[in-house]
This record gives C-alpha cells, structure tokens and sequence, in this order.
C-alpha cells in the first residue's frame, strides 16, 4: 500500500490517576476501511476524542498527511479533515437536510446564506438518496437516513479521514446495509474510515484491515481476511471464555414467576415465560425489539396493559396499580440499562445510592441512621469489590464498573429474590464484566431467579440456564440455552422466526 | 474527599466573611471619621439585618427543598402576599375592615397564623398537584399561579390593604423586645434547624435529595416521585405562610400588592447560598447565609446613601458571581 494518511504511536493518556491510554500504535492508509476493535472501557472513545482534538495526549506523536499533528480543540481536527461521526447523532432535527449538512460553514454573501441546492444533490445521490429533498426537515428522518446526513456533513467538509463510532448500534438490517454501500463508495474515493464496532460480523463484512485495543494498549493489527472471529475476541478479552463465565452450580426449584401473554402500551406485544427459582433466563434481543420495555412492564415502570403475572410468594398483582414500589415489596428489583440517567444517581454517594431503596433497613420513624447506613455500604462495597476512596463518594468519580457494582449492591441489599437485569455489563472493562457474571452465578447459586437482557448473544450462552428471544415485541418459546443453536437466535431476532430445517 | 465537602460546606461562609469585610472597606472609605463604620458594626444595625432577614430566609428554606428537588416556585411572592391578607382578615374575623369589638387576643393570632399557613400550604398543594399529575414544568404551573394568587389576594382583600387592630404578631418584627429581638429572629432559626435536620437525618429530606439529582432513579428504587413532589411544594407553601405572617408584623395590615418579585430574592438567596438549578444540591445553612448577604448588602447600601436602583445592581451581580464561583468549584471538584 501507500504512504500512511495517518500514523499514532505511543499514544497515553491519563485521567487523573486511571489511565485510559497507555501505548496505541495505529497506521491508518487512505481508501481504507480500518476496523478498531475491542471491548467497552479497551479506550476506543478515548483514542477517537484524542484524534478528534476533544482531549489531548500526555504522551506519544500523531503523523497526519507526513507532518506532525497535535489537534487542541475539535475545530483543529474539523480543519485538518478528520471527521467524527458519533453514537450519538449531533443533528438539529428542526432544521432541513440542507441546513444541516451546512452547518457551521455556510456560504455567505453579503452576510446572507447562499443555497447549495445542486452540491447537496451530489452528496445526497453519494449517500443513494437521490429523491430526499434538501428541505426535508431532519427530525421527520428515520435514524438510518439522519446518519447518512451526518456522514454527508462529512463529506461536504472534505474530510480525508472519517471516523464512525458505532455507527450501525441502532439501525435496521436494511440501513446498515446501506450505510455499507456508502462506506464502500467513500472508500474508493480515496478516503480512509476508522471503523468502530463490536458487531464483529460486521467488521469482518465491511473492514479492509484491523486493530486490536485491550485495556489502552494495541494489541494486534492485520488484515482482517487473515483472522477468524473466535480469534479476534480472544484478543480482545486476553482470556479463555472459561475464565470469563465462570460456573458455579445451582440447583432450580418451583416456578418462581409465571408471565402470560404480557403486553405494554407498545412494546412488549407478547411475553409468556415460567422463572425457576435459582434460575438464569436470558432474553436475547436486538435494540428495540421490546426487551428492555417487557423489564420495565414487569417492574412497573412501564405501562402493563395486559396479560397476567403470577408471583409465587402470593402476592396478588394488579395491573392498574403496579408500580416500582409495589414490585420491590413483592420481590422483584430492576437493575436498568442506563446508569448514567436512571441506574445511579450520578451526584450523590456510594452510601446513598446502595441503600436508597430499602431505607426501612436504617430508619426508624422516618428518621436515617447515617452510621449505621455508611455501615452497610462499607460492607457492600468491600463484598462486591467496589474500588473508590470511600462511600462518602459521589458516583460520577467511579469507573464504569465500579459504578454499576454499586447499582447491583443496592440489588442485593433490598434483597429481592427475582433479580431483571437489563445489559447488566454494559459499558464496563473486561475484569469487571467476569466478576459480574461470576455474582450472577453466586446469586443463583443462593437461590435468586435472575433474568438477564441483553443484545451480547456470547454474553448469555456463556452464563444463563435457558433462553429466549424477542423480535418486536414477541418473546419466543423458552429453551435450554445449549438447545438454541446461534443461527436460530439471530433468525428470529431479526425476522421473527427460528424454523430452520431441522426444527 | 473529606476535604472537597468540607470546601463545599465553607464557600457560602467564606462569601459571608467577604461581603462583610467590603461593606467594611466601602463605608470606612466613604466616611473617614469612623462613625458610619461603628453604626454598621453596632448591635443595633445587626438586630436590623437579622430582622431584614426573616421574611426572605423563613420562604428561601422552603425554596431550597423545592429547588434542591429540581422544581422552583415563581408563585411565593404572590403567597406571601395572599397570606398577609389571610392572616388580616382572619385578625378582623372574616372582614376586610377591622370591626370595634375587643382587641384580637393571643388565640386569635395563633388562628391568624394557622390559617395563613393553612392556605399557602394549599397553594403549594395546587403548584405540586398541577405539576406532578398534569406533567407541566413546575416553571410554567407556578408562572401561571403566581399571577392567580396575586389576583385572588387581591379579590379577598377588595382591592386594598386590609387594615386590622393592634394585636401581638404585630411585634414579631421588632429590632428589639422582651427576648432582646422580634419573635421572627426566633422563628428564623427554628425554622433553619428543622430544614436542616429533615433535609439531613429523615427520609423525606433523602428523597428530596435524591428526586432532584435524578428523578428517574428515584422512581427506580421505588420512591413515589409524584406524591412526594406533592409533599414537598406544600412544605414549602408552609414556610412560605409563615413568611408572609413575618412580612404581615412588618406592614401592620395585609397587602395583596406586596412582595412583587419576592420570589426571585428568595430564589437568589437559595442559590447564592450554593443551591442548584438543576437539583440535588443546597442545604439550609447556606440559603440562610444567602439571604443574609443580601441584607447586608442592603444595609451598607442604605448607610452610604446609595440609591436603590445600585443596590439591585449589586444583588444581580453577587447572584451571577455566586453562581459563577459555584460552577469553578464543580469544575475543580470534577
């Protein structure tokens, strides 16, 4: 190939004491699709922000084009042609296609906008959207069709290197696909795109070459026809999957819970299952297929609408007034899948966010015994491992795994003996993933029923007793997980059904 | 960490000690005789800032739990207002002109009180109510009711001041008495300590906290956000009743015109005393500090003569430097 459009090395960065980067080497050529890989908190964020000018390197040297680059602010990258396309879209959707692909460097004459109308059509036909309208309004868009705009953004600014955080996390088959076209396209126009996903189907469908990052530190770079997938997570987990889900035994007892036909506002549309006491359920299921609604319908924090729910501690459930305190008295507890905004309460304490709901265990009379209160958290916090000066902490100052010990200690603490946990490892290092799934395990083995959601199929083969799958909003039969065979999982996550000829 | 909350706890304090130390510098530079200076720093003058204090710091206590919980309440200065005019009318038994029966005695002003702080606590009732089960900001619920209690004030009293025959609230707001300083004084500081207890030992004040840091995990522990947010826009309503019977003994009668833009001081004395807009932070002590710097500030205005119109722009100004100072220590802190 080429010279190198883009070459890192030795990049480290630290946050304080914690240290996100410590050694990348990245080679970047142009007209390349160049997949980086690795596991949630590996530093694939950190070293885009770095590249993007967000944050800046402690130590290292970036080449871009032959000479040296040292981006301060995100208007440097913008200016040396580096664009970042994140998760999370940066569209205004009250304004037009147009006006958003212009952003921040309109045209102007006199101080007035000029159109652009025939260079939109260009990169609108680039992005195979001929027939969109540049003054469509971007908030009327489909998700799939709002990232092509941001990519056209991109290219309107004439970027030569394209960076794509998990741009596929919530499109459709048919959008990646398209996207997929796209990229291709960008590819042979000379421009390189940094790839960034854990979808390594994905990866291995669109990407030329890859590099591997394991806790801050490139581990492995190559062309991607020369690795299998099994490989590639081996590399990026650094261990064997059987030190990753550990197996504890636990016996199953009586139905614990018992769902029929379970159906919410929108989603879940149809849910039945049967809960084993000391039982591991998994429910696979892409984003949005209803899997995190049908947790919070049963945790009352959603809508229930209809069907029934069966406790076997007696407890007589009512639709019309279920709600999360009801179902915590009942024995259910809800760990969420967003611990930013509703797990955790990101300003408050360790203390406080392990016991906020079973006060009862240190009040009296409505009044806190704050002893006895810090007392109970030391003791979760040094069970569980939680790694933070003391329980007098504000949460925000915790890693991601750390924080979400503290989410799953508050679990444990009120004690619920039929556990939701919804992603319960995302966005958290590799260490603190198999610590989790190992007290997944010892929660089992103590006799909790534990239902686990998740998009990570590897995740759930690797720790549940029996699964199911949900595909907009309808659970499928249950079965023992060995039962399931990958293909069908994916085929009825995506189309709804698992009739492959053997069944 | 011990050190980061200590820091927390003293900025209000150290933002006290400077206020302090200015108007010391400004009025020894204004008058060089050195008399203005022992008047500021005489008794006297700190029982007038104490009492200037009171009705501002007993609403601003009621503010800082609604604020600590994420909300805000534009319609105290109208509450305040309502319960002057309340508690007047109570005074005159039912009528807005006091009749020639016998002087009002101690029992009748315990009613006057009770009934004052009946009806705000009502009118937080509303402003919580409005806001939980209709799903409106509490911004705009109390936007709305800010202008509904003026009008409704001003219905009850026909117009005009209420004007009541002597009665011992009157002297709630003395400079001096019995007790050394008005019953408000008094007032203020048991109403201080109870905040401040509930807010740090109880589980009402823990779910305060823990609904204006993040309302969703609230929910998620099983906290009824909405009956509580109900709860707490009525304790304030409370504190805000009992704020207008102190502003009632400074007036003498009630008036449904007054306390027009009441609610920002009182808003500004929350935050300047390190409460959050946003939620989950703000504490008792501080907002009373708060209030106390801007009596001070008008004190050492009044002393040099400045015209009113300079003592808003310094109390403007402190409210953006406080918050200003505020968002430095988060940054440091983070």
């Amino acid at each position: 190939m080429s010279q190198s459009i883009l070459r890192l090395r030795n990049i480290c960065k630290n946050f304080g004491p914690v240290r996100a980067l410590r050694g990348v080497d990245l080679e970047i050529y142009p007209g390349e699709v160049h997949a980086l890989i690795g596991e949630n908190g590996a530093g694939k964020s950190t070293l885009m922000k770095v590249l993007s000018g967000a944050h800046q390197a402690n130590e290292g040297r970036i080449d871009l084009q032959g000479r040296r680059y040292h981006p301060t602010c995100p208007q440097d990258g913008r200016d040396a042609a580096v664009a970042m396309i994140y998760q999370e879209l940066t569209l205004a959707p009250h304004l037009t296609v147009e006006q958003n692909i212009m952003l921040g460097a309109e045209p102007t004459r006199f101080g007035f906008i000029r159109r652009q109308t025939t260079k939109i059509k260009e990169v609108l036909s680039l992005l195979g959207h001929d027939s969109l309208s540049p003054d469509a309004m971007v908030g009327s868009l489909s998700i799939g069709t709002q990232q092509l705009i941001e990519i056209g953004r991109a290219i309107i600014s004439d970027a030569k290197i394209i960076i794509m955080d998990e741009p596929t996390s919530s499109l459709s088959t048919e959008d990646t696909q398209a996207l997929f076209r796209v990229i291709s396209q960008l590819r042979d126009r000379g421009i390189a795109i940094i790839y960034i996903s854990h979808f390594l189907e994905e990866v291995q469908e669109i990407s030329d070459r890859y590099t591997v990052l394991r806790d801050g530190e490139t581990v492995e770079t190559g062309l991607i026809g020369d690795v299998s997938i099994p490989q590639i997570i081996r590399m990026m987990v650094g261990r064997s999957l059987d030190e990753m889900y550990p197996r504890i035994e636990h016996q199953m007892g009586d139905v614990a819970m018992s769902c029929r036909r379970v159906r919410g506002t929108n989603l879940p549309v149809d849910a039945s299952f049967d809960l084993r006491e000391g039982e591991i359920f998994g429910i696979f299921g892409l984003v949005g297929s209803g899997r995190t609604e049908l947790l919070r319908c049963l945790f009352g924090l959603d809508v229930w609408s209809g069907g029934t729910i069966e406790l076997s501690s007696g407890h007589r459930l009512s639709r019309t007034s279920w709600s999360p305190r009801r179902a915590l008295d009942a024995g259910l507890d809800l760990l969420s899948e967003d611990r930013k905004t509703e797990g955790l309460a990101q300003q408050m304490n360790v203390a406080v966010n392990t016991t906020l709901s079973a006060l009862a265990k240190q009040s009296r009379g409505g009044w806190i015994n704050l002893t006895r209160e810090q007392k109970i958290a030391d003791r979760w916090a040094a069970r569980l491992g939680t790694k933070c000066h003391s329980t007098l902490d504000a949460i925000s100052t915790l890693s991601g795994g750390n924080q979400q010990k503290v989410a799953i200690a508050r679990l444990m603490n009120h004690d619920s003996s039929i556990l939701l946990l919804d992603e319960p490892t995302r966005g958290i290092d590799v260490g603190s993933k198999a610590e989790i799934y190992q007290l997944i395990q010892q929660l089992a083995a103590s006799g909790k029923s534990i239902v686990i959601v998740s998009s990570y199929l590897p995740e759930l083969q690797g720790v549940c007793d029996s699964l199911a799958v949900m595909y907009r909003g309808r659970l499928s039969e249950t079965k023992v997980v060995e039962l399931w065979l990958k293909d069908d999982v994916m085929a009825y996550a995506t189309t709804g059904q698992s009739d492959s000829a053997d069944a | 960490m011990k050190f980061k909350t200590l820091l927390s706890r003293i900025v209000p304090f150290l933002g006290l000690i400077f206020v302090v130390l200015i108007s010391v510098i400004a009025i020894r530079i204004q008058d060089s005789t050195g008399e203005d200076l022992s008047n500021f720093l005489s008794v006297d003058n700190l029982k007038i800032i104490l009492i200037q204090t009171v009705v501002v710091g007993i609403a601003a206590l009621g503010m800082t739990m609604v604020i600590i919980s994420g909300g805000i309440d534009l319609s105290v200065g109208s509450q305040v207002a309502l319960a002057t005019v309340v508690f007047a009318i109570t005074i005159n038994g039912g009528a807005v002109s006091p009749g020639d029966t016998e002087a009002p005695s101690g029992g009748d002003v315990a009613m006057a009180i009770s009934v004052a702080i009946v009806v705000c606590a009502a009118c937080g009732w509303i402003n919580g109510f409005l806001s939980a089960s209709l799903k409106i900001v509490p911004f705009i619920v109390t936007l709305g009711t800010m202008q509904i209690f003026r009008g409704f004030a001003k219905w009850l009293a026909g117009g005009e001041a209420v004007r009541t025959p002597t009665n011992s609230a009157q002297n709630f707001m003395d400079y001096d008495g019995m007790l050394g300083i008005g019953v408000g004084f008094y007032v203020l500081m048991v109403s201080i300590l109870a905040v401040g207890i509930m807010l740090n030992y109880t589980v009402m004040g823990r779910y305060i906290y823990a609904i204006g840091s993040s309302e969703n995990t609230a929910r998620l522990c099983g906290i009824n956000v909405e009956r509580r947010s109900v709860a707490i826009y009525m304790l304030c309503g409370m504190l805000t009743g009992l704020s207008g019977v102190m502003q009632y003994a400074f007036l003498g009668s009630g008036n449904p015109t007054i306390g027009v833009g009441l609610e920002l001081h009182i808003i500004a004395a929350v935050v300047i005393g390190g409460g959050s807009l946003s939620g989950g932070e703000g504490s008792a002590v501080g907002t009373f500090i708060g209030a106390l710097i801007m009596s001070i500030l008008g004190s050492t205005c009044t002393m040099l003569g400045a015209e009113t119109f300079v003592q808003e722009i310094i109390i403007g100004s402190i409210v953006i430097i406080a918050v200003g100072i505020d968002r430095l220590r988060h940054r440091a802190i983070n």
